[in-house]
Parts: C-alpha cells; sequence; structure tokens
C-alpha cells in the first residue's frame, strides 16, 4: 500500500511501487490531465509537484511520492486563478494543448522561486519541455504577464 | 426519439468532459439535462438552445491550428451571435459534415478555413433568417424591417423591441428553411478579421481537454503492440510464457500488425510487451539503408526524369552561359512527432462499434474501422477528440492505427472496449513518414547576372499513390504532384526552364507531413536562387526581387519582410542574414533569418515572416500558425533526420529526433498582408520558407553552402 496526498486529498493504493507515477496519476487515479509524451523524461508533458517540485512523473517510481504531496495540473488552482492560468488565457498560448499542463507545471515552479523571471531563466526553467506546435514565444510573454500579476509573498 | 439520439451523439462525439460525464452519470441525467424540444437546429451545423447557448458543430478536427475557434466565427458572424454564448462540438462522421471540395470528412491541406468560409457563412445567415422570420411573426411586422444583433433580433418600428435567440428557439423551430440568403458585405464584419480569443484554451488550462489517449470508458482495457522493427517483416513465432504470468495481464493474441499484449493498465501491457520473446522473418527490408538509398538517389538524378514543366530551351541555354553552377540538396525522412503518440480506442458490440480518436480522415478511418469489423458503416460510429497534434499523420490513407486497434478488440471478441496505445518509440518506428528526397539543380546566368537557364530534377517516393486521392492527383501524369509542388510552380522570370521527376519506390511507408512536398522543395529552390545571386554577385534579396516584378503577391511578402528585418542594415560579426519566399496551399511567405554562428554553434535570433493569406479570419490564429510553423520548420532544419541500418531506424525518441526547445527558440515576428484576395491556407505555409531562410543566412555568415538537413556545418560546401 502506497499512501500519498495527491492535490489535497489523501490517497492509499494497492500498486506496483516501481510503476511510473504518470501512469498512476492516469490510470489508477484517473487524473488525465497529466500527459504522456516520452516515457523518458524528454519531453516535460508529465511534469507533476512533489512537495513543490517539478518532477517528470514518466520516470519517477510511485514509491517516490509515499508520505508526499503531489500536484498535478487539475490542483494548480480550482477555478483557472493562478496566474500563469490567467495569463495562458490572455495571450492565447494553447494550440494543441497537449503539452500544456507540463508547461504550466514547470513555469510554477519557475515563477515561485524566481517572481520576477528573466529570459534566461526562462530557458534555463523551461527548456526541459518540448511544444511540437511552436509556443514558445507566446509561452515567454505568458511567464512575463504572469510575473506582472503576482501579488507579494510570490505564486504557488 | 432519432433527435435525441443525434443530440447524444454529438454530446458524446463533443468533449472529453462530457463524455466522462455521459458515462458516469449515465444517459439518462443527460439527455434530461436538455430537453431536445429546447433545441432549434435549423441545420447541420448549428444548434441554439432557450438558454441562448450556440453551438457550433464543426467539421474539422482540432489539432492546434485554431478550428474551433475560427469555423465558428464565421458561422457567428453571420448569425449575428453574442460570441461569449458561442461553444463548438466535434461533428460525427456524416456525408452532411463532408469537406466541400475533397468530398469527405478530412482536416488537411490547410484547407479547413477557405472550404468553410461558404458553408459556415451560409449555415450562420439561414439560421439567422428564421430567427428573424420568428420575430417578425411574433412582432406581426416585415421581416426586412427587422435587424439582429448580439443573439437578439430588434424591431424596426421605432420601439426598439427585441426577442432574444433564446426566446425564439420553439417558434423558430416550426418554420421553413429559406432557400436562398443573402450574406453580409464584408464592410461590416464585427467577427471576421478581429483577433477574437480561441474558444478552447480554458480546458488546455486545467486538465479537462480529453485527447484520444485520455478517454476512459468503464471495463476498458489498454493494449500494447509488438511490431516488427523492420518494414515488412512478419511474426514467426513468440513466446509469451513469461509476459502471460505478470499481473494485470488479461490476454495475448496475434494481429495482423504484430502481437497484442492486452491489460488491465497501461503500464502492465508495456512490462508484459518487454517480456514478450517474438522471433521475426525479417524479409527483404532486412538489409536497408538510408545511406545506400541516397546513393542511389544520386545516381538516378543523373538521368533524365519525367518532365513536369519545360520551356524554352534549358540545356542550350545552360551551355551558352556566362555562368553556370549546380547543386544536390538533400533532406531525410522525417517523423510527424505529434506531442500525443497515437492511439485509439474502440468498443466493440455484436452489431455495432465505436470509435474514440483523434483522427483527421474520419469517412476513411470509419470505412476501414467497418471493413474491419465486419460491420456496415452505419453501425459504426467515430468520435472525434481533441489531437494532441496530427501534422498529417493522423490522416492515415490506411487507417492504420484505428484499424489496428479493431483488430486488437476482435482479438478479445465482443463486447470488448479496449484503448490501444503507442508509445513514442512505437509511434517514431511506425512508419507514415515524410520521404526523404533529393533535388539536383543546374542554372546558368547570362553576362549581366540574369538567369538564362534553369533544370531541376526531383527524387523520391511518392506519397499519393495508394491514397484516397490517387486517382484526383495522379490522373494522367506520370509524377506525383505532391512531389514536385513548389519546384513546378516556380515564379522567377527564368526563360528556358525544365523541371523532371523521378518517382523511386521503397519499402518504406511515406504520407503527408505538414506542408508536404513543399517542405522539401522550398530548401532547394530558395537556396538555388541563393547560390545563382551569389554567382551573380549580386544581392540575395534584390536578386529576386528582380525575377518576381509580375508576381505582385510574391513581392508584397518579400518586400514586407526584408523592409520588417531591416535587411542591409549592419550586424555584429558572426552574424547573418538570408531571405527565402515561397507560395503554398493558396498563401505567400517570406522569412529573413538572423543567425549567429558562435564556435562552431549556430543559434537562430530572429525570423522575420511576411504572410499574404488573401482575406483572412483571425490573425491572432494567424500568427501562431506563422510562429509555429517557423518552429517546425527551424526544427527540421536544425536537427531532424530518421536514418536507416541494417533495416532498422536508428532513432527512436525525442534524445535521438529532437525539436527545437525554448533555449533554442528565436524571436519571432509576423507580418500580415491586408488583401482582398481569395483566402489561403495557414496551418502549413509557415514551415517551408524556415529551412532556407536559415540555410541562406549560415552562408551570409560563413561562406559556405547547406546542400543537406539536418544542417551540419561541417558538411558545408
Amino acid at each position: 500500500m502506497i499512501g500519498f496526498s495527491v492535490n489535497g486529498k489523501h490517497v492509499d493504493l494497492e500498486v506496483d511501487p516501481s510503476t511510473p507515477l504518470l501512469w498512476v496519476i492516469r490510470d489508477h487515479l484517473g487524473l488525465s490531465g497529466t500527459k504522456y509524451g516520452c516515457g523518458m523524461a524528454q519531453c516535460g508533458a508529465c511534469t507533476v509537484h512533489i512537495d513543490g517540485e517539478a518532477v517528470r512523473s514518466c520516470v519517477a517510481p510511485v514509491s517516490r511520492a509515499t508520505g508526499k504531496v503531489v500536484t498535478t495540473i487539475e490542483g494548480l488552482s480550482s477555478d483557472l486563478s493562478h496566474p500563469l492560468q490567467r495569463a495562458w488565457l490572455d495571450e492565447d498560448v494553447p494550440q494543441c494543448g497537449y503539452c500544456q499542463s507540463g508547461q504550466l507545471m514547470s513555469a510554477a515552479v519557475l515563477l515561485r522561486e524566481k517572481p520576477q523571471p528573466t529570459d534566461e531563466d526562462i530557458d534555463q526553467a523551461m527548456s526541459g519541455n518540448i511544444c511540437r506546435c511552436g509556443t514558445y514565444p507566446r509561452i515567454r510573454r505568458a511567464i512575463h504577464r504572469a510575473a506582472g500579476m503576482v501579488p507579494k509573498g510570490g505564486a504557488r | 426519439m432519432s433527435t435525441r439520439r443525434e443530440f447524444l451523439k454529438f454530446s458524446v462525439a463533443a468533449s472529453g468532459g462530457l463524455l466522462i460525464g455521459f458515462h458516469s452519470l449515465g444517459a439518462s441525467t443527460l439527455a434530461l439535462a436538455q430537453e431536445p424540444a429546447n433545441v432549434f437546429m435549423p441545420n447541420a451545423f448549428v444548434r441554439i438552445g432557450t438558454d441562448e447557448r450556440v453551438t457550433v458543430i464543426v467539421n474539422h478536427s482540432e489539432m492546434g491550428q485554431g478550428v474551433y475557434t475560427s469555423l465558428p466565427m464565421l458561422l457567428a458572424e453571420e448569425l449575428d451571435a453574442d460570441w461569449s454564448k458561442v461553444g463548438f462540438e466535434s461533428a460525427p462522421v456524416d456525408p452532411k459534415y463532408n469537406h466541400p471540395a475533397f468530398g469527405m470528412q478530412i482536416t488537411g491541406g490547410s484547407s479547413s478555413v477557405w472550404s468553410g468560409l461558404e458553408q459556415f457563412r451560409q449555415a450562420g445567415a439561414a439560421a439567422r433568417a428564421l430567427l428573424v422570420a420568428a420575430a417578425a411573426r411574433r412582432w406581426n411586422t416585415d421581416p426586412a424591417s427587422c435587424r439582429t444583433e448580439s443573439g437578439a433580433v430588434f424591431n424596426g418600428d421605432g420601439s426598439n423591441r427585441k426577442l432574444t435567440y433564446g426566446q425564439l428557439v420553439v417558434e423558430a423551430t416550426k418554420l421553413t428553411p429559406p432557400g436562398q440568403v443573402q450574406l453580409k458585405d464584408p464592410k461590416t464584419f464585427k467577427l471576421i478579421g478581429k483577433p477574437m480569443k480561441r474558444l478552447d484554451t480554458a480546458v488546455k488550462l486545467d486538465g479537462k481537454a480529453v485527447f484520444g489517449l485520455d478517454v476512459k470508458l468503464p471495463g476498458m482495457l489498454t493494449a500494447v503492440v509488438a511490431r516488427p522493427q523492420i518494414f515488412g517483416a512478419k511474426v514467426k513465432s513468440f513466446d509469451d510464457s513469461r509476459a502471460r504470468s505478470l499481473p494485470g495481464v488479461i490476454k495475448i493474441a496475434q494481429v495482423p500488425s504484430g502481437i497484442a499484449v492486452i491489460a488491465d493498465t497501461f503500464w502492465q501491457a508495456k512490462v508484459a510487451r518487454d517480456a514478450l520473446r517474438v522471433e521475426w522473418d525479417e524479409g527483404a527490408m532486412r538489409g536497408f539503408s538510408t545511406a545506400q538509398m541516397m546513393q542511389s538517389f544520386r545516381e538516378r538524378a543523373k538521368t533524365p526524369g519525367v518532365s513536369v514543366r519545360k520551356e524554352g530551351d534549358a540545356p542550350a541555354a545552360l551551355a551558352n552561359a556566362a555562368k553556370k553552377i549546380e547543386a544536390v540538396y538533400e533532406v531525410p525522412y522525417l517523423s510527424h512527432l505529434m506531442m500525443e503518440p497515437l492511439n485509439c480506442v474502440v468498443d466493440l458490440r455484436q452489431d455495432s462499434c465505436e470509435v474514440w480518436t483523434g483522427s483527421q480522415f474520419q469517412t476513411v478511418d470509419r470505412a476501414n474501422a467497418a471493413k474491419t469489423a465486419r460491420l456496415p458503416e452505419d453501425k459504426v460510429q467515430l468520435h472525434t477528440t481533441y489531437l494532441g497534434g496530427g501534422f498529417g499523420r493522423r490522416a492515415n490513407p490506411q487507417s492504420d492505427f484505428v484499424v489496428e486497434a479493431v483488430h486488437v478488440a476482435t482479438a478479445i471478441g465482443a463486447p470488448a472496449k479496449v484503448k490501444v496505445v503507442w508509445t513514442r518509440e512505437d509511434d517514431m518506428q511506425g512508419g507514415w513518414y515524410r520521404p526523404a528526397f533529393l533535388h539536383a539543380i543546374e542554372g546558368g546566368i547570362d553576362a549581366t547576372g540574369n538567369p538564362v537557364s534553369w533544370r531541376s530534377r526531383s527524387v523520391g517516393q511518392s506519397i499519393m499513390a495508394g491514397t484516397p486521392f490517387e486517382g484526383m492527383m495522379l490522373k494522367g501524369k506520370e509524377y506525383d504532384p505532391a512531389s514536385v509542388e513548389g519546384v513546378d510552380d516556380l515564379p522567377y522570370s527564368i526563360p528556358n526552364m525544365t523541371v523532371e521527376s523521378h518517382r523511386v519506390d521503397v519499402n518504406v511507408p511515406v504520407q503527408w507531413l505538414r506542408s508536404v512536398g513543399h517542405s522539401h522543395t522550398a530548401f532547394a529552390v530558395e537556396c538555388f536562387i541563393d547560390e545563382l545571386a551569389a554567382l551573380a554577385q549580386k544581392d540575395p534579396y534584390q536578386f529576386r526581387r528582380e525575377l518576381l516584378l509580375k508576381q505582385p503577391r510574391y513581392l508584397g511578402v518579400l518586400d514586407l519582410a526584408a523592409h520588417k528585418a531591416g535587411w542591409g542594415n549592419p550586424l555584429p560579426k558572426g552574424v547573418g542574414r538570408g531571405i527565402a519566399v515561397h507560395f503554398a496551399f493558396g498563401s505567400y511567405l517570406a522569412h529573413v533569418a538572423e543567425v549567429s554562428v558562435t564556435d562552431g554553434k549556430i543559434k537562430v535570433l530572429r525570423m522575420v515572416c511576411a504572410v499574404d493569406c488573401g482575406q483572412y479570419v483571425n490573425p491572432g490564429i494567424i500568427s501562431a500558425q506563422i510562429e509555429g510553423g517557423a518552429i517546425f520548420g527551424a526544427s527540421a532544419a536544425l536537427f531532424q533526420e530518421l536514418t536507416f541500418e541494417g533495416g532498422h531506424l536508428q532513432q527512436t525518441n525525442f534524445h535521438t529526433f529532437p525539436v527545437m526547445r525554448m533555449n533554442e527558440c528565436p524571436e519571432i515576428e509576423t507580418y500580415i498582408v491586408e488583401s482582398n484576395e481569395k483566402s489561403g491556407g495557414i496551418g502549413e505555409p509557415g514551415v517551408p520558407c524556415a529551412a532556407p531562410a536559415i540555410a541562406n543566412a549560415l552562408f551570409a555568415v560563413t561562406g559556405k553552402r547547406i546542400r543537406r538537413l539536418p544542417i551540419r556545418l561541417t558538411e558545408a560546401v
């Protein structure tokens, strides 16, 4: 039995501890917002937070989440109110949208660590997330825009 | 009853949120949520509810290119709908949703907006006419005296009485649709031409958008398939004794494409597949090598091909030219590499079948699914989910990923619900690539530097052969137009011109990839024009200008891009500019790339793009497509190739087939030409100019030519 918290709710699961967290989130918990793209931490589509850190859930065994706090895109906010979600709406960022959960989860950690990120900070934090549609210029603008919305104390 | 069934079908097809809701709530709950009597559906493309919601039924697939916004805009414009009340649903498979030009349901050829212009505007105008007639009847007045605005009909008697569309639903339903309706004067457009925000953004920011991979049915199993590593290889034998004993494994069965491992969850299926031992009969492609294939292409290019275009006498003009040059350009096989790997859900019952997948090719996919399930087509429904990228791969002429999933369901035995998931490696190794191509070009200039002769030979596989478009595209031709599109319509004034094509048959499945033939012809043509400019010792922009004086739309984008990029302004040492211009899918594009080389490392700094796509619908979406197209083209130019050795593909995942990343992405500017010309496409035309603009910029920096993609400075000549 493996227990951890997902988006504020405690779960206990009977699952092979070597199963990647991604597939536990998708297949066992039914949260399909976290995406599969590569299975080898190359594309970032599966990015979630474990205790606030961005983790590629496709290569993280579920055992790594034991006793920890996991946040998925469904838990970023309950109502699209996170500054990044609002900025993504303002900038009309997504095209196909498949990679955007991962992009947002990576950007959320960046914004918490660096509430006013430079372009270099954005390069560093976001280069692990591939977007095949090529929304990078809008993602960059949206992160800067969100930084302008962040109240004192930083984003979640 | 039929109305209700229709409604349920739409709901299920619409978005995944509803899909999951449908199954967890049960059909009755959903049906009660909205009584069909409260819905006005005057035609196949729009439904208006008493709750004022306007739902536009979209017959094209949303794969990022914005059709769930631009097509509703067309309808809402003529309907005078309240934009904040407009939503969308994906259309079921039905001939009434056929592409007006292609005669089947398909999303491709950068054609959704131009082909939908008339269709969606007519549908909106027809609905509006009925709502006006209903209001006029209520007021006992002349419909011609009424006006409409923002989802309501206004009485023209000076009283300013109004009835909202929702209030008119019940009466409008009883009226007969008009035969002829007047479309708006474009000068009065309120939505068309404006950068309206996309309607599908919110669901893509909180995980609610349901892609094919996210579809979940109660009791659904998941399968992965062990497919051959060599094209054409067949299963000789397999040992599943260990795989069968693993947790969650339900069944292991041979299907035409390989060995299907069916389990409760994806990970269980994948682990079991890894434990499978399959012996393959490798077949004729066991020794296949792309290096050898390209060598044979080079030999082939030395012989005359099938004539595609012939003006004047190119060989004679070349012989008499003051200066001449020849160059061979080569491009590799490419993977579409959609972020969402292929997948397909099948619910197979004794007498019917439902399919959920991100399809670009609904008519063909349903027909192939029906054939495979041995069911009549009307017993098979296909639901189009969001597509996590398509780029052409999800319009497969054989419906490979759909047919296989039906085979897997059949192997389980009806009733069966199963989702077949392709890993990234499966997807990359699964074939249906952009074909490798070679273009051998020779040209000559006269003493004043004007080109007098052009001869190009294109060598590569046909992508149209064996597709439903074969008859339409290849009829009466000995070459595949998709192999030479972009060379066959060379716009430059060159008096003697010969364009030839060699069709080569290779047992590697190939298919259209975003911008199709233009993805390689523009590279060859625009690099060679640059080489001719250098031969003539002329500025590459001015050289093109002089040859395009009779081509105002080419000239328009060329000048705009050059002007906005500051063509001619000095650049720091180690930085160069390159230019390219191209026509594809009804639209004209020009790119200026600024590229630096530092310690042998290439960085694309800036790309200035000018586009003339005629009358346009949503400039915000156009900019997004042009930016994305430039990045797609630059990724191929800088990083991507598929190679084979001993029949085996050498690339497996993003680390060996890279995509441009945030830190590599240039600044991109897009400028749209105001135009009253016929609308052109926008999803694909942004791709072709990226590679030649970058390659030409590298020449400006290094003085060396790039003749092969992906670009390697060590190979420059």
